[in-house]
């Protein structure tokens, strides 16, 4: 994967998003209350469950999340390097086999044979051409196999079985691993340590993440043993890998739901805790602003604001060297025009705490000795409403991925050439009125869509009961 | 007391679908979408897309709309139903009119004289006497005589929300004058006709007539009335009550298509003075959406949201079904009806269907008479029988669906951008790039995958059907195929990266630097399946090494770029106005060129000998001569290559067993009156073909009553703990 | 209590004109006047002068919001911006781009946006408030805690495949009811039942839940800890006290949301081709019709603040606490 590196604008996003949340995980660390909260979430069994599937996705995401323009092979005569303008990522390098095996339409999940048959033509022994409708064979699906197609159960068979051994069996190590760790930390027997997780007795929830674990080996092993060779979820219209587009569907997903929140995070913020701590003509204001976006209907707002979005991008070409960066400023403004359209809620939530928080004794001390305005903000306000911003930013992680769906189905949604849960099912709108019914790729989006956002909620729940605890400790 | 009340909450949950059920099992079809009192009625049930914006002959353009107005007015001229190739048959007219050509000095000239000695030519149509109009309340008059709706205002009309509100209605016989009107509407400053342009260049006056009312119309209010018989126009004289002549500007042998044409319906002046009051417009008492005519069939509702209903006109002429058609009719039962009269269907309900799925399935259902085929219900359809003879799916033949194929007087092709510095240009090099990209997107991959066959590939402007179009080895390209075994076989791709090669990009990449070849393809996304293709699309550039970036835009976007000449790659389409093949070479045609003239020419191809040659092909009447000089300049189309020739789409169309006399037509659109239905053979088959499946019912019930007993059993459980808890 | 209302209408006004300055701005920014000339006069055929003559038969020939040329306060009101969006405040919706009345439209579209929309409501808070009070008697047990896992994995599947998967098993398949379409009268409901059922299911999830939380908050206070004191059987306590009490929190909720019901759901509508607002408004969108647009917008945003003054009052109803003089 010789190339030049390009780091897109989300990339660069993504990337600070995981930076920061280190961080975060860092400071809270210091805090006790903070690290209480976390703590708390950490023992919730179906939190750290639903981490653990989260973090799956993450680690697909951020492959994802590594792009480069390959290196063409060397003109005659030239020996500057020069560069695709096709934009790759650490996940395509790592997928190419099924990003490049494509065949010509629709072919069910391991399948060896196309699923709609075609006319060809034969050349017989007398030479002449004879037209034979039949369903042709994949050029790639099942190719190892040659012509002994019936061995395709068997061999399918094999390769589970022995990826689910050795999935099983790094699975057991790992468990062997956690439990003596633990045994040492704690300074228990093995045996005692092995009970503890087993009961869910532990700090942490490791027996919950274990058996996660264990069910994704489950999934997951069989999977990479086959999609080598197969097309697992079988291919769509065009011939393309529905395992591939999944994958690719998973940083899209991310994206949309963690990017919208921060780029409108400062804003919400912002204009939330000033109107809250201020109060007077610019509580007025920004109550107007946001009352304002608020009243116009979402889908209009942000139909309106995709177009414009677009009207710019397409009179300045040039400032895309390729169709990568072009898709993916779609995609960031995409982000940035659902968060116009949602920060106005934390905008509001914020500034009723913030109201409650200045007529706390500190503030009005801190008030009373001058300190300034600003700094009483940063200070005293600010820490005192993240556990808010952290609940807010989990929860809308779900309903921003199930927004873009329905966004991309309207026309509204990110760039057509863009993989997502959205283009995805938009594009097997019409495969359910097929006859067979191709069912794989709406069952594959749904699957993977339901299992991320399903996560989400809940974490997303975990995570809001963990904090709301501790408000309700403090206060 | 209270659990009682919440036990009769919960049955009440229950009780309501129960309840619905009950209602619906009255039907035998519980899933019919059409009030019962319709069955059994001699009604034809289609579907329409998208709202019809233009219900006025003069505006009306699009192909939704065609598909009322077409039924509801008569121009002068039709085409023949079952004949193919199509024919001019007279409507309203007695016969269809020969052109009288004159020179510049006004000396009659022969029929077969050369288009450039011919100054002007002047057409004489004569109507039938007694055509009568369709009954409406413009036409009503009181005891005296006058208008009995003339002089109405907003209070008068307070009552009035629909046409039908008129309490009385008129009718009148047909004259020239009405035909007349409308050719002066055509120039009416509000009304923005889209042939207006052209037909101004034609018709003698015409311009002037519209400068004329221009000015008339800058003094009139918002809703006044131009009565349009004071302004006289200069090219079109009226005869008698039944005949009218129309001058037109040199040899043009084409306007005898425009006369079959909805732009060329007559219009009484009154509807034009009843619409024109104050007051109407406000609540759609326009010509747009309530339109007056003599055709076969009148608009009973208009609700373009949902349904629009043709009603038989009672008022009709009369016409008889025609007893000639194509060889293969007689075998098709398309002659059986021959010399019954017209129309058969007493209305006809078009119901709106935005969504593909439902528009299929309920096809599939019985609700819908005719239907086309989407590529993705294509092979429940459809299959191809060896041999590559289309037939229909053992399931369709049991349900004795009939398939009517024919191939679409169109193209469909994608243009370079002549002007662009990499694709443009009429150099060797260029033209050679052009070539290549030409051979390597294979179009029989892309009739295979994305329209299940139905297509056919171009090799040329002209499709099939047309005049200068050629069948087998004469009329294929050359430049992209071969003729071999019989058939034409696309050139293999190494010829094409030959040939990318000499237009010196060897593998797609710049023989001086090295660079990599970029090509931009325009395109307006969203639509359904947009992906898939722009998916393949860049593969078949990548087998040239060339490297495709797809720039997707919203429609407006997308025509500014063509206007500006900013796009270099593009896909775009043509639907034929009439059947003759200057209407698609035009489209290549210098003068026409988009960025210097806004005309047609996208791709602003401009080739010297071809404009010549176009403008002599134009005006010429169709025989060998013409052939000769189409055959040319389809040879410089072909070698310059500015447009990858695409495909002709075929119109694939299913109809039910009881539709009888359907024969799909591109460029007549009048079908309606032809068709006939066997109405207890679709009640029959309804019947049997929508029994509902029940017992999913009973099992959503059994499932909800097993999530009920545990949770009643724990209520008890409770109950009794809170109990011992007290005792 | 009338001069509040009144006074909350009047701040309604600068709210709606600052909603449509946006959508003015973010229009026609991605249209020019000569887009949506070109847009409904056709792509064949057409000629500079007919655009130009389209543009000023519409006013759209004047400045956006600023006529320099104009002097006085014809600055201001010679604009696009205030010729248009200064009638809408008295009704008048003018035509849209193809020439027909607007608020007529409105006024026939809103039926069938209703007859989904509202049965979709009524029905959907019934059945979201028993299922909420059964888990809320059933806390802390396994029926509740599986109630809640399924209510969050209901909630957690996009509403396309509601709808996709209904149509295809309800119509397609089981033939129960018509597939798509809507009819006037009597037999609306055949054509009701399935958009109703497909509301009402996919709202489950995150309602059951929310109200849920509210139920169990309210059986925490203290009241009922005294009741159950007094020895009042479990089902009293809850129907009785802990029902009415908590149903005050969720109608003030919910109340927000009547009004916007007559914008009719885009999705349902444009799946099922009813023939309603929401599928005026996607029509609208795509056809550019920047008429219909901004009615629509103008109409969504008043009955978003019609909404806001529900909530205020019902929370002053409900609480005798709240006095409206302030």
């Amino acid at each position: 994967m010789n190339g030049q590196f390009v780091l897109l604008w989300s990339d660069a996003l993504i990337w600070l998003i995981a930076i920061a949340a280190l961080v975060l995980g860092l400071v809270s660390a210091r805090q006790p209350q903070l690290a209480a909260a976390w703590r708390r979430v950490g023992r919730s069994r179906p939190g750290m469950a639903a981490a653990t599937v989260l973090l799956a996705f993450v680690v697909v995401g951020l492959a994802d999340s590594l792009h480069y323009r390959p290196l063409l092979a060397p003109a005659a005569g030239s020996s500057a390097p020069v560069y695709a303008v096709e934009t790759l990522s650490l996940l395509d390098a790592i997928a190419e086999p099924l990003r490049s095996r494509n065949e010509k339409t629709y072919s069910a999940p391991l399948a060896t044979r196309a699923f709609a048959k075609e006319t060809s033509e034969v050349r017989d022994a007398d030479g002449s051409l004879r037209q034979v409708r039949d369903f042709p064979r994949l050029r790639f699906g099942g190719a190892h196999l040659g012509a002994d197609e019936d061995a395709r159960e068997a061999d399918v068979g094999a390769r589970v079985g022995k990826s689910l051994a050795l999935g099983l069996a790094g699975w057991a190590a790992l468990l062997v691993l956690v439990t003596l760790w633990l045994a040492r930390s704690e300074a228990l027997t093995v045996a005692e340590s092995s009970r503890r997780i087993r009961c869910g007795e532990t700090f942490f929830a490791w027996n919950s993440v274990l058996a996660t674990l264990g069910l994704i080996v489950l999934v997951a092993a069989p999977l990479f043993a086959l999609c080598g060779d197969y097309h697992v979820f079988g291919t769509d219209k065009v011939g393309q890998d529905v395992f591939y587009q999944v994958l690719k569907s998973v940083r899209t997903a991310l994206v949309i739901g963690l990017v919208t929140t921060l780029t409108t995070l400062p804003l919400a913020i912002f204009f939330g805790l000033t109107a809250g701590y201020f109060r007077g003509w610019v509580d007025d204001l920004i109550q107007y602003l946001y009352t304002t976006l608020n009243s116009i209907p979402g889908v209009l707002l942000i139909a309106a604001a995709v177009l414009m979005m677009q009207v710019l991008i397409d009179t300045h070409p040039e400032w895309f060297a390729t169709a990568a960066e072009r898709a993916d400023i779609r995609l960031l403004a995409l982000c940035f025009i659902l968060g116009m359209t949602s920060w106005t809620g934390l905008c509001r939530v914020l500034r009723g705490e913030t109201l409650k928080l200045r007529e706390l004794e500190f503030v009005q001390a801190a008030q009373s000795f001058g300190v300034a305005d600003l700094r009483i903000i940063a200070r005293h306000i600010l820490p005192n409403v993240m556990h808010i911003v952290v609940i807010a930013l989990v929860m809308d992680f779900s309903s921003l991925v199930l927004a873009e769906a329905v966004l991309s189905y309207v026309g509204i949604g990110v760039d057509p050439t863009m993989i997502s849960f959205g283009t995805m099912i938009n594009n097997t709108r019409l495969e359910l009125a097929r006859e067979p019914v191709v069912w794989w790729s709406l069952a594959a989006a749904f699957t993977f869509m339901f299992a991320l956002v399903l996560a989400a909620n809940l974490l997303a729940d975990a995570v809001r009961d963990a904090f709301d605890a501790r408000l309700a400790g403090s206060s | 007391m209270f659990s009682s009340r919440r036990s009769l909450r919960f049955s009440s949950f229950l009780a309501l679908p129960a309840l619905a059920l009950l209602l619906a099992a009255c039907g035998s079809e519980w899933n019919d979408p059409y009030p019962a009192e319709q069955r059994g009625q001699n009604i034809l049930y289609s579907a329409f897309t998208e709202r019809p914006k233009h219900l006025d002959p003069a505006q009306s353009y699009t192909e939704d709309e065609i598909t009322f107005t077409a039924q509801i007015y008569e121009p002068p001229l039709q085409y023949h139903y079952l004949k193919r190739p199509y024919t001019l048959i007279p409507a309203t007219a007695t016969a269809v009119p020969v052109a009288r050509l004159y020179d510049a000095e006004g000396r009659e000239l022969p029929a077969d004289a050369p288009a450039d000695r011919v100054d002007h030519s002047v057409y004489e149509i004569r109507i039938k006497p007694g055509i009568r109009y369709q009954p409406h309340p413009a036409f009503a008059v009181d005891a005296g005589g006058a208008p009995r709706y003339a002089d109405l205002d907003r209070a008068r009309l307070a009552g009035i929300d629909t046409l039908s509100d008129f309490a009385e209605t008129g009718s009148r016989e047909l004259s020239a004058d009405d035909y007349i009107y409308q050719i002066k509407r055509l120039a009416h400053p509000r009304l923005h006709s889209p042939i207006f342009g052209m037909m101004a260049e034609r018709i003698v006056g015409l311009k002037e007539l519209g400068a004329t009312l221009a000015a008339a119309a800058k003094d009139l209010p918002q809703d006044g009335w131009l009565d349009l018989d004071r302004y006289p126009l200069a090219g079109v004289e009226r005869v008698d009550a039944h005949t009218w002549r129309v001058t037109v500007r040199g040899k043009y042998p084409q306007f005898l298509y425009w006369l079959a044409m909805p732009f060329f319906a007559p219009i009484p002046r009154e509807a034009d003075r009843f619409y024109s009051q104050p007051g109407m417009a406000e609540k759609n008492l326009t010509l747009d959406w309530y339109p007056v005519g003599t055709g076969p069939y009148l608009l009973a509702e208009n609700n373009p949201n949902s349904r629009m209903v043709l009603a038989r006109n009672p008022n009709f002429h009369g016409e008889t079904y025609p007893c000639e058609g194509e060889p293969g009719d007689a075998a098709a039962g398309l002659l059986a009806d021959c010399g019954k009269p017209l129309p058969f269907i007493e209305r006809a309900i078009f119901t709106r269907e935005k969504e593909s799925v439902p528009y299929w399935n309920k096809f599939l259902q019985g609700y819908y008479d005719a239907s086309g085929i989407s590529s993705d219900s294509f092979d429940q359809a459809v299959r191809l029988a060896t041999g590559g003879d289309v037939q229909l799916t053992d399931e369709m033949l049991d349900k004795g669906i009939k398939l009517l194929t024919s191939v679409r007087a169109s193209i469909f092709y994608m243009g370079f951008n002549m002007v662009d510095p990499v694709v443009g240009g009429l150099s060797e090099p260029a033209r050679k790039l052009r070539q290549a990209i030409s051979i390597a997107i294979d179009q029989e991959e892309f009739i295979s995958i994305f329209m299940n066959g139905r297509g056919v590939p171009a090799m040329g402007p002209l499709p099939p059907g047309i005049f200068g179009y050629e069948d087998g080895e004469a009329g294929i390209n050359p430049v992209v195929y071969r003729w071999r075994d019989g058939k034409e076989r696309r050139r293999p791709l190494a010829e094409a990266q030959q040939l990318l090669a000499e237009a010196g990009w060897p593998n797609g990449r710049n023989a001086r630097t090295g660079e990599p070849l970029v090509l931009y393809l325009d395109t307006t996304g969203g639509g359904m399946g947009d992906k898939s293709r722009l998916d393949w699309l860049t593969r078949q550039f990548a087998g040239l090494g060339i490297q495709l970036v797809v720039r997707s835009t919203d429609f407006n976007r997308f025509q500014e770029k063509l206007r500006k000449s900013s796009a270099q790659l593009y896909y775009i389409g043509w639907n034929a106005d009439y059947p003759d093949p200057e209407n698609f070479l035009f489209l290549l045609h210098g003068a026409e060129a988009k960025v210097k003239s806004g005309g047609e020419n996208y791709a602003n191809y401009q080739n010297a000998e071809y404009d010549r040659l176009f403008r002599e092909v134009k005006d010429m009447d169709s025989g060998p001569e013409r052939l000769v000089l189409i055959r040319r300049m389809l040879d410089i189309v072909r070698n310059d290559a500015p447009w990858v020739f695409g495909f002709h789409p075929k119109t694939y169309t299913l109809g039910h067993a009881w539709l009888a006399n359907r024969k799909p037509t591109d460029v007549g659109n009048n079908i309606l009156k032809y068709q006939r239905i066997d109405v207890p053979r679709r009640e029959r088959l309804r019947e049997e073909w929508n029994r509902p499946l029940l017992w999913p019912l009973a099992a959503g019930g059994a499932a909800l009553l097993a999530l009920l007993v545990p949770a009643v059993v724990g209520y008890r459980r409770r109950e009794r703990s809170a109990a011992l808890e007290k005792s | 209590m009338l001069a509040y209302i009144l006074r909350r209408l009047l701040y309604a006004l600068p709210i709606l004109i600052g909603v449509n300055v946006i959508t003015f701005a973010l229009f026609f920014v991605v249209n020019t006047p000569d887009d949506m000339a070109r847009m409904q006069l056709g792509v064949k055929r057409v000629t500079p002068e007919a655009i130009a003559a389209w543009k000023a038969e519409r006013g759209y020939d004047k400045p956006l919001f600023v006529n320099t040329e104009a002097s006085g306060t014809g600055l201001v009101t010679d604009t696009i911006f205030f010729t248009q969006s200064a009638r809408m405040f008295v009704g008048d919706f003018g035509r849209a781009e193809d020439g027909r009345d607007i608020s007529r439209e409105i006024t026939t579209r809103m039926g069938p946006s209703l007859a989904i929309a509202l049965p979709t409501f009524v029905l959907g808070l019934m059945v979201t408030i028993s299922l909420a009070l059964l888990l809320a008697f059933f806390r802390a047990s396994y029926l509740d805690f599986w109630g809640v896992v399924a209510c969050v994995a209901l909630m957690s599947i996009s509403g396309l495949f509601y709808i996709i998967g209904g149509q295809f098993l309800i119509s397609k398949l089981w033939k129960l009811v018509p597939i798509s379409g809507y009819g006037g009268g009597l037999d609306a409901w055949k054509f009701l039942l399935l958009p109703v059922l497909i509301g009402v299911v996919s709202g489950i999830g995150s309602s059951t839940r929310w109200y849920r939380t509210i139920f169990l908050e309210e059986i925490g206070k203290d009241y009922v800890r005294t009741a159950r004191a007094k020895g009042l059987a479990e089902t009293v306590i809850l129907f009785r006290h802990v029902l009415r009490n908590a149903l005050i929190p969720i109608l003030t909720g919910v109340v927000a949301v009547i009004p916007l019901l007559f914008m009719g759901s885009l999705l349902t509508e444009s799946f099922f081709g009813v023939p309603g607002l929401g599928s005026y408004t996607i029509d609208a969108i795509n056809a550019q019709d920047f008429a219909v647009v901004r009615a629509m917008v103008f109409i969504g945003s008043a009955l978003y603040i019609v909404g806001l003054l529900f909530t205020d009052l019902s929370y002053a109803l409900v609480d005798p606490r709240i006095r409206f003089d302030r």
